[in-house]
């Protein structure tokens, strides 16, 4: 079980001013769900996925996993503990190839038809991607299910996955929902997924909505997702969807 | 001369050799010929006038290989050769030297391998060239390769540089002169740390119509060692020239790339691409989230890039 209690993450504002990006914020994530976080932007949801991964270092508060506190671990330890995290903007290595970095999530040494099988899961045809690089010359879709599949290989208890379908096309995207959808199905562990897409807020045990920095609505997608349909978040939903501002 | 246990060792880092390699070789040990061999179509001889060997590769010579490692573990040796390779046309074969020094001792222990090659019409050589040193005595190990590189009529060549660990101090010098249709693709990949220093020094010039060069540079410097890149692309003709550096600097190290291009045709096509810079602290993070702690994580960073 994940517990978020009273955390907080401050950042310099202009001047003097210091802004709280998350502002007092309380969430308990039970084992075995797949939470869909959403809400407008600049809400602070992908700030709270890094302070879960240890990315960002909470200003106070407490994150605890499984009953031992976190807060102070880093994120070597934190991902030794039981957490992984899918970049929004996957990292590009000179040099290192798809199937070093599977070989690295896996922490041992996979065979390349187990890497393969990963791949696969992410809609890759695996025999076209074990051994390129993971550079420049990958397309965005291409990067951002190569780094899905090293979250899959990872196995944790935890997978946290920071939003997904941004910079991919629709194409992609279209793959990208069967992706989850089968995950959903298969996957043992706990799955927080940030998002605005709607098709995956439809595959959500439970839909978190964070706004201003704190939580706004929390509950089984059918009580929430209904209500975000009709609302303004859903009008700012919508505007994201469509690449414009609020 | 049979090798001992540290010989051996280095013959494996510089040129994967485990044992007696197949087809032509020469392996030198502290400045004399440890074992040589010949093949029907690739002859190697002894220079008269100076020290090393000239190796005749008969022209159509096909999946052949020659082997010349160097192996150094006196302490305080001085070794210098000239070696002189002829490819004759048509031929296809890959050339694997490389020098490894092992010093225990004081004094400092230097060889020096004068390389040229003539490469002939349609001829292609694949050649690698690996660079090792080790020991822990106070004296340095020392390094100066040359290689001279004339290559005729479209002939292909393909330059592997290594260099990754130990020797201290290094200075490289290439030259290559390439006729109509010719190809050359060099990648060099070095490695400095402690107080090392490494020069390479590449001069190409692009004589003939339709000829091209791929000069590629992967380094990564370390702690207090130093770096200097110079390449330069000369362009008479219709050719294209394209040189790439790209180097990781990390601790109190210091890097110097150099670029160069000089086109005097209006069909030369000349690019150069220099990047320095340290590691990205998003791949350390990522990396760090697949389980790995940050040197576990720079490892990785630096091993691949230098693959």
């Amino acid at each position: 079980m994940l517990e978020i209690k009273n955390l907080t993450y401050r950042v310099d504002d202009e001047g003097d001013c210091t802004k709280e990006i998350i502002d007092g914020l309380d969430l308990t994530v039970e084992d075995g769900k797949f939470i869909v976080i959403t809400g407008p932007n600049g809400g602070g949801k992908s700030t709270l996925a890094k302070l879960i991964m240890g990315v960002n270092q909470l200003t106070s508060g407490q994150i605890i996993l499984d009953g031992v506190d976190i807060s102070e671990k880093n994120i070597t330890e934190r991902a030794k503990m039981g957490i992984s995290f899918a970049f929004q903007a996957p990292v590009h290595f000179k040099g290192i190839r798809v199937i070093d970095l599977l070989r690295l999530a896996a922490g041992e040494k996979i065979s390349v038809a187990e890497a393969c099988e990963y791949l696969s899961k992410v809609g890759l045809c695996a025999k076209d991607y074990v051994d390129r690089e993971v550079n420049s010359s990958l397309s965005g879709g291409e990067l951002k299910r190569i780094e899905i599949a090293t979250v899959l290989a990872r196995g944790t208890k935890l997978s946290i996955f920071d939003e997904p379908e941004a910079g991919i096309d629709l194409w992609s995207f279209q793959n990208l929902i069967k992706v989850f959808e089968n995950m959903r199905k298969t996957i043992n562990g706990t799955i927080i997924v940030i998002s605005h897409q709607e098709r995956i807020l439809n595959i959500a045990d439970e839909i978190v909505v964070i706004e201003n920095g704190k939580v706004k609505a929390k509950g089984p997608k059918d009580e929430i997702l209904p209500g975000l349909l009709g609302t303004s978040a859903a009008a700012s939903i919508a505007c994201e969807m469509l690449g414009g501002d609020q | 001369m049979a090798l001992d246990a540290i010989q051996k060792n280095i013959l494996h880092e510089v040129a994967d050799l485990d044992g007696i390699p197949q087809g032509a070789y020469n392996i030198r040990a502290n400045g004399t010929s440890a074992g040589r061999n010949t093949t029907a179509n690739i002859d190697i001889v002894t220079k008269e006038d100076k020290p090393g060997i000239d190796i005749i590769i008969k022209p159509g010579t096909k999946g052949e290989s020659v082997h010349i490692p160097v192996v150094l573990t006196e302490s305080g040796l001085k070794d210098m050769v000239y070696n002189d390779f002829y490819i004759g046309e048509d031929a296809d074969v890959t050339i694997v030297a490389g020098c490894g020094i092992s010093n225990c001792g004081d004094q400092d222990s230097q060889h020096d391998g004068i390389h040229t090659f003539h490469v002939g019409k349609n001829a292609k050589i694949k050649y690698v060239e690996k660079h090792y040193g080790e020991g822990d005595g106070k004296g340095a190990r020392i390094l100066n390769p040359v290689t001279n590189v004339y290559q005729e009529e479209g002939s292909y060549v393909e330059m592997e540089m290594v260099q990754i660990k130990g020797v201290d101090s290094t200075v490289r010098t290439n030259l290559a002169e390439l006729k109509e249709g010719a190809t050359l693709l060099i990648h060099e990949a070095l490695m400095t740390h402690g107080s090392q220093s490494a020069t390479s020094d590449y001069k190409v010039l692009l004589q003939g119509e339709g000829s091209s060069a791929d000069v590629v540079s992967r380094s990564v410097a370390k702690d207090d060692s130093e770096q200097i890149f110079e390449v330069s692309i000369e362009g008479d003709c219709a050719c294209n020239g394209h040189a790439a550096c790209d180097a990781i600097i990390m601790g109190n190290a210091h890097v110097v790339a150099i670029p160069k291009l000089d086109a005097k045709n209006v069909d030369a096509a000349l690019i150069h691409e220099a990047a320095i810079g340290k590691i990205a602290g998003d791949q350390l993070i990522k990396l760090m989230s697949l389980g790995l702690t940050e040197e576990e994580a720079e490892e990785q960073i630096v091993a691949g890039f230098l693959r």
